[in-house]
């Protein structure tokens, strides 16, 4: 990756993950929420698809690759369903990965990833066939305009929630945002007979 | 102009539209926290300063990483690892820290988070409840806008007790006709994710109506709303009646009095007007659903039990089929059950302990097969005990434990073991979900109870005096 790179532009190989509905047991096991950091879960990042009960590798795409070089994700419809732990994202960009692309991402998952940097992109069964076509391929994502290119130059134009994006793009926080509202939030409160007692 | 159940919560619920480049910002109720989704939020709120900003609309509970194990007689917990003692200790630390109202290991209402909220009327109808668990869902079945959230998303709510949200698309599910005798809530959710798919929700927050949904017991409505989720749904809710007024009459929460008939009648004025519009509508017919059980690895992949194993049609119900050990088109008596389990927040309430009692009462577990019954909360726990149906579990066969949420996510040091096949009333069946490469087939208390007695998948109508209509 080269120093001009930035998380809201970036070229990058795709690692493919074709399986349908990979849910968020998958990327994260229960098992390993037991933490109270968010940091190091890349190691556990789809622990039981990776090792072996004996800690051994088994023979699994994550297992072959180099993170630093495959930081985009692919994976099969419906990516990140099921639980709300955000410790799958958490997981998934402490393992090296920046950008997701599935035909279909959870509601949950993607505004966990969205709140940490990690994009999800939403391609249609055209582009998504491109992409398992040539798993190999190093592609372009930008956060600006909002384009996937492919190697083969395709250009798909992805959404992006506008809020989020602009979160994204200039480095601001939903938390503070929202903490810039408090005085509208007050008087919600006061209207609405909301008060603490 | 008309407006839908979901429309009147939401709009009461406003602090500032949204916008073509913003989102609302939505006031909340109610927020639920445990151990396991906050420790991370607090410590953001620590490293900006900010404290609990409304402590009186924060409740907390342990429940996903605690043992169901008594301790020993030292006083000491079996927790599965020190590293899920000390997220305990977190939260403890974090609630007091912030004057958090913690149900904690001794207090009676301790338990798991969807089941106390309900129970102690915390839940209100017309409410926006939030928690960092997708089965937040569960608390719709009071007309309330319940919905999962992030650990950011928790600590948005800590410091502002709003979040930043895009309004849903809505969906009305009605469920038609009446229940044969036998088929239970759970058997409506699995018909419902069934029909509308793992992510036929996605986007849309769910109503559910119709004579069967009116018919069911509050218990069975929470089951059907905790798992809208499941079909990708952002919440489900059912509108308040009279039924849902005398469930929560006299709970500790709830207004009393005279304050209690006037919340009850601004709450019947929730239910969606006439002619409300919702972007999609689905029609079931409640009559022909039967009892039910997940057969795959998602838990849209479920079919009613009389009817067997369906016949793989594409790649990833022959991927599930594989993991599962089953084979389309058979029997599933030919399944054979190593652990059923009875609880969670989707089925570990008193009418599901009662249901799978009136199964286990004077029978026994099969041989081999482990039986591991876990009341959602220490209120169920007590009651479930005055009831003797601990007596019940426990002369048939069935360990009784301490409320938690246990196998059901598995993070406790209660497990299913690789290869072994579970009957699970819980709401996932994920690969690996109550334990590494551990096997799971969704099913009410009911079927779960008559499983555990059959050694196999097993249909409850056969365990059940049933009355001919």
């Amino acid at each position: 990756m080269s120093n001009q790179e930035s998380n809201n532009s970036f070229s990058s190989r795709i690692v493919v993950l074709p399986e349908a509905n990979i849910d968020t047991d998958q990327i994260i096991p229960a098992r390993f929420l037991t933490t109270t950091t968010k940091a190091g879960l890349g190691k556990v990042a789809f622990n039981d698809w990776r090792y072996n009960a004996d800690g051994s590798n088994k023979d699994f795409i994550l297992n072959t690759i180099d993170p630093t070089e495959h930081r985009v994700l692919v994976a099969g419809n419906n990516l990140g369903c099921g639980s709300s732990r955000e410790h799958a994202p958490w997981a998934l960009m402490d393992y090296g990965f920046k950008a997701v692309i599935s035909t279909e991402i959870a509601d949950i998952f993607k505004s966990n990833s969205l709140k940490n940097g990690l994009l999800p992109v939403v391609v249609d069964k055209a582009t998504y066939d491109k992409l398992l076509k040539n798993p190999q391929q190093r592609v372009t994502i930008d956060l600006e305009s909002c384009a996937l290119t492919l190697e083969d130059g395709t250009v798909f134009t992805f959404q992006v929630e506008e809020f989020a994006r602009q979160c994204l793009l200039e480095g601001v926080d939903a938390m503070g945002w929202l903490q810039k509202r408090l005085p509208a939030i007050e008087a919600y409160e006061k209207a609405n007979h909301k008060e603490a007692a | 102009m008309p407006k839908s159940l979901f429309e009147k919560v939401w709009d009461a619920h406003v602090v500032e539209p949204e916008g073509a480049t913003s989102p609302a910002v939505l006031y909340i109720d109610l927020h639920l926290v445990h151990e396991v989704t906050s420790p991370q939020a607090f410590s953001e709120l620590d490293a900006r300063g900010l404290k609990v900003r409304r402590p009186d609309r924060t409740f907390a509970t342990l429940d996903h990483s605690i043992p169901t194990l008594r301790p020993d007689a030292q006083g000491n917990r079996p927790y599965v690892t020190k590293q899920a003692e000390i997220q305990v200790h977190t939260l403890e630390q974090n609630a007091a820290k912030n004057g958090v109202r913690l149900f904690g290991y001794d207090a009676e209402n301790r338990g798991v988070v969807h089941v106390i909220g309900p129970e102690m009327g915390l839940t209100q109808p017309g409410y926006t409840v939030v928690c960092g668990d997708s089965h937040t869902s569960t608390h719709g079945a009071f007309g309330c806008i319940a919905f999962g959230i992030g650990t950011s998303e928790v600590g948005h709510v800590l410091a502002t007790q709003c979040l930043a949200q895009r309004k849903p698309k809505t969906m009305r599910i009605t469920v038609d006709g009446k229940l044969q005798p036998g088929v239970t809530g759970k058997d409506v959710a699995l018909t419902v994710i069934a029909t509308l798919g793992f992510s036929g929700g996605t986007g849309y927050a769910l109503e559910y109506a119709g004579p069967v949904i009116e018919a069911l017991d509050m218990e069975g409505r929470m089951t059907v709303c905790n798992l809208s989720i499941e079909a990708g749904a952002r919440c489900g809710m059912i509108a308040p009646d009279a039924k849902t007024v005398e469930w929560l009459r006299g709970r500790e929460y709830v207004p009393h009095g005279t304050a209690f008939d006037e919340a009850a009648k601004s709450w019947l004025a929730l239910a969606s007007d006439e002619g409300a519009q919702f972007d999609k509508e689905i029609r079931i017919d409640g009559s022909a659903i039967e009892p039910m059980a997940t057969w795959g690895t998602s838990p849209d992949q479920g079919a009613a039990i009389v009817r067997g194993v369906p016949v793989a049609d594409n790649e990833d119900q022959q991927r599930a089929l594989k993991y599962m050990g089953f084979t389309g088109g058979e029997a599933r008596s030919a399944e054979k059950v190593d652990v059923v389990f009875i609880g969670s927040c989707t089925n570990g309430r008193m009418a599901d302990l009662r249901a799978a009692a009136a199964i286990f009462k004077g029978r026994k577990v099969a041989e081999g097969v482990r039986a591991l019954v876990v009341p959602g909360s220490e209120w169920v726990r007590i009651e479930a005990e005055k009831e003797g149906l601990d007596k019940i579990f426990t002369e048939a066969g069935a360990e009784w434990r301490l409320p938690g949420c246990s196998m059901c996510i598995a993070m406790n040091g209660d497990f299913v073991l690789p290869g072994q096949l579970a009957v699970s009333t819980s709401n996932r069946n994920f690969e690996g979900r109550q334990g590494p490469g551990s096997r799971t087939v969704l099913a009410s208390p009911a079927t779960a109870a008559a499983s555990a007695i059959a050694g196999h998948v097993a249909d409850p109508r056969q365990f059940m005096a049933l009355e001919t209509a």
